[in-house]
């Protein structure tokens, strides 16, 4: 009785010997010396890996942060203030964090607004609605409404709204993923903050404009006359807003006779 | 060699390690939202299975049965697939760092998956010989590759659907992972017929 014992006693821990052995020995040949500050600031980052700070992901940009102090602390985006902030304690070096952005899609030319010219059945993609005759819209300029933008948001920011894509502010995280996508550049990054943005891309005419898409700038100038800070300018019969002098008043948005001037909510 | 390919046919398709005999539901459950990390999960699991298999198999037959120690199966298997996953990862981290990135967290969730160490049990009660089991576990990891495959296409329509308020999120999973399994009862008699 007591050597069968001693037999089952013995091999699982020959076995549970030999393994540990195993894993010893491989943990000190093959094991892999890694920086612990660079999974501390990896444990920071938010791990969407979107790529808005230029490195190829958030391993690769801790591993930058850890091994080359002259790395910028504030390169995370979608981390914003409190990930800079993070990022600097365990660095010990100070930077200032990133004025928060947030993509915007300067179309407001949803499926009540614009014009059709055609039925598009095809390819569910922006990028192959563009090719048959610039999309199913009148207006060259505007949303194709086929979610490319939505597909590549690694934040799950952007929904396709009547026909209009829309970017929740927050949620987006400014990678800039979208922006890049967008096949009639349509998105930017702006300010995210309470200020004015245009919701027209459009370059045509007014005349032309008014008989393609309800929402389109006609270049009326009226913004640009009106505005107290000086921060609208009509170029191309389209107005640009400059965020660094818009004061967020909100008098064009409510001058505007077509409404495609808006206040952006942050 | 006609054997072993019923052997591992009838692994993936007749007893399919997740739609017949209900192993490593956990994984097929939980990491089956999106195709690309199922079959990033399938394909870890086919590679602990052979593993795991290769080093069981010899255990078994040298080791346990000749000292009477079969009872030791279990506590024995667990040790060392728990070992291997470690020693795998290790390996990979060392030599592959990108698999071991691609395979993240998976891999020591294989450290726990029923399904890898029933391959193991099931190989030594089947009374497979070495090559009869190595083939048996590739069989099983495919088949296991499979499920998650088709139950990810099956989710990624699933979330698009328009399914009852009561039904929504884990029930209508649950029914769709059902109606899979029913489907897959279908390959019941195919073997015996293909090679009669």
């Amino acid at each position: 009785m007591t050597d069968v014992i001693i037999t089952a006693a013995l091999v699982v821990a020959g076995l549970g010997l030999a393994c540990s052995l195993l894993l010893v020995l491989a943990s000190h040949f093959m094991g892999v010396k890694t920086n612990p500050v660079e999974g501390e600031v990896r444990d920071c980052l938010p791990g969407a890996n979107c790529g808005a700070c230029g490195f190829s992901g958030c391993d690769a940009y801790a591993k930058a942060l850890a091994e080359n102090p002259e790395t910028p602390a504030n390169l995370c985006r979608p981390g914003g203030e409190a990930t800079v902030n993070a990022i600097c304690e365990i660095l010990g070096v100070e930077a200032e964090a990133a004025e928060p952005l947030t993509a915007f899609v300067h179309c407001g030319g949803d499926c009540n607004k614009q014009v059709y010219k055609e039925i598009y059945q095809g390819l569910n993609s922006c990028a192959a609605a563009k090719m048959l005759y610039g999309g199913k819209g009148a207006c060259l300029y505007g949303c194709l409404g086929c979610g490319d933008c939505a597909t590549v948001c690694e934040h799950d920011a952007i929904c396709i709204v009547n026909g209009v894509a829309k970017v929740d502010p927050r949620k987006c995280g400014a990678c800039g993923l979208c922006v890049a996508k967008c096949p009639n550049h349509l998105i930017s990054l702006v300010p995210k903050a309470e200020k004015a943005v245009i919701t027209c891309s459009n370059h045509e005419k007014g005349a032309v404009v008014r008989k393609e898409c309800q929402n389109g700038c006609i270049g009326c100038m009226k913004c640009q006359k009106n505005c107290p800070a000086e921060a609208i300018k009509v170029e191309n019969f389209l107005a640009t807003v400059d965020y660094e002098k818009c004061i967020g008043c909100g008098k064009c948005v409510s001058d505007c006779p077509v409404g495609c001037l808006e206040m952006l909510k942050a | 060699m006609k054997e072993l390919i019923i052997i591992l046919m009838s692994a993936v398709l007749v007893d399919n390690y997740v739609l017949n005999k209900f192993l490593g539901i956990c994984p097929f459950l939980g990491v089956s939202k999106k195709s690309d990390q199922a079959v990033g999960m399938g394909v870890s699991v086919i590679f602990v299975m052979l593993v795991a298999t290769a080093a069981t198999w010899p255990i078994q037959t040298y080791l346990l049965n000749p000292n009477g120690l079969g009872y030791l199966q279990t506590i024995v298997f667990i040790l060392v697939i728990a070992a291997l996953v470690q020693f795998v990862e290790i390996f990979l981290k060392k030599f592959i760092p990108a698999l071991h990135k691609s395979l993240g967290v998976y891999l020591p969730l294989i450290t726990t998956n029923c399904a890898v160490l029933g391959v193991t049990i099931n190989n030594i009660t089947d009374e497979y010989n070495f090559i009869q089991s190595m083939v048996s576990s590739l069989g099983c990891g495919l088949g296991f590759l499979l499920a998650m495959w088709i139950f990810a296409g099956i989710r990624n329509r699933l979330e698009e659907s328009d399914a009852p308020e009561c039904f929504k999120g884990m029930p209508i999973t649950l029914v769709a992972a059902s109606i899979v399994s029913v489907a897959f009862m279908g390959f019941g008699g195919i073997i015996d017929k293909l090679f009669a």
